[in-house]
C-alpha cells in the first residue's frame, strides 16, 4: 500500500466516530468535504484534528486548522507537517 | 478575576442563571455552587405535584459553572474582550446518580480536558450538600474568541 493510501486509511479511521453521513463516508475520496459531505460539526472537527495530531505525531496550528476542510487538504497538511518535523 | 466579576460576565439571568458563587478558578479548573430555590418556575411542571430538578437543568448548571465560567476566565487571561465572548454548547454526556430537590445546594467541580481551536472540553462533577455525587460527565462548547 502506498503512503498516501495508508494515510487515507488512517484518516478514515480517525473521522469514523464523528461522521453523520454513512454513504459519503463509505465513498470517501480526496475531495470529500468534512463538514458538507461527512456532516461533521465544527466542534467534532476539532476532535478530528486532535486525533490527527496524536496519530501522526505532528502539531496543527490555527492557519492549518482553517484550511483543513476536505480529505485532500488534510493529507497535504499532514504531509507538510511530517516533512517539517 | 473575582467570583462576582465572572458571574457578571455570564450571559444569563433569572430564571436561567444557575451560578451563585465561583469558589475557585485557574486556567485548568473551576469550582462553584448554586442553590435551587423552591420558587424556580420549572418545579411547577417537573413533575406534577412532585418537584424534582430536571436533568437538563443539572446539566445546564454544570455547563454554566464548569464550561462558561471557566471559558470567561480563560478568555480574560488571554486579554480577550469579554463583551465579545460567546459560547455554544456542542456536546454533553452525563450520568446521573442522585435526585436534587427544591432548596438543595449543589457544588460543581470542572477539570479542563483541552482548550484548542476555540473548543473547550471539560470533565465535570456535581455534588450535593451531603457530598454525594449527583452527576458526572463531559461537556464541550465552542467559543467565538
Amino acid at each position: 500500500m502506498s503512503d498516501t493510501a495508508q494515510m487515507m486509511k488512517d484518516l478514515k479511521e480517525i473521522v469514523k466516530p464523528y461522521i453523520q453521513n454513512q454513504e459519503a463516508f463509505e465513498n470517501l475520496k480526496e475531495d470529500t468535504d468534512f463538514i458538507n459531505d461527512l456532516k461533521i460539526n465544527s466542534a467534532n472537527l476539532v476532535d478530528v484534528v486532535l486525533d490527527i495530531e496524536d496519530k501522526f505525531d505532528i502539531e496543527i496550528d490555527n492557519d492549518s486548522m482553517d484550511k483543513m476542510l476536505n480529505v485532500k487538504a488534510a493529507l497535504d497538511i499532514i504531509n507538510s507537517k511530517i516533512a517539517a518535523r | 478575576m473575582t467570583s462576582q466579576e465572572i458571574i457578571s460576565k455570564l450571559p444569563y439571568q433569572y430564571p436561567f442563571l444557575f451560578v451563585d458563587e465561583i469558589t475557585s478558578v485557574d486556567e485548568n479548573a473551576v469550582s462553584g455552587s448554586y442553590r435551587y430555590e423552591a420558587s424556580l418556575p420549572f418545579y411547577a411542571g417537573h413533575f406534577k405535584n412532585n418537584p424534582i430538578t430536571p436533568g437538563v437543568i443539572l446539566t445546564e448548571t454544570m455547563a454554566q459553572i464548569g464550561l462558561v465560567a471557566l471559558g470567561i476566565y480563560i478568555a480574560s487571561t488571554k486579554q480577550i474582550a469579554l463583551a465579545e465572548v460567546k459560547i455554544a454548547l456542542t456536546s454533553s454526556a452525563m450520568d446521573f446518580f442522585k435526585p436534587v430537590y427544591p432548596g438543595e445546594k449543589v457544588t460543581v467541580n470542572s477539570q479542563k480536558e483541552y482548550f484548542r481551536f476555540n473548543k473547550l472540553k471539560c470533565k465535570v462533577e456535581m455534588f450535593n450538600e451531603q457530598e454525594e455525587l449527583v452527576c458526572r460527565g463531559t461537556i464541550a462548547g465552542m467559543m467565538n474568541i
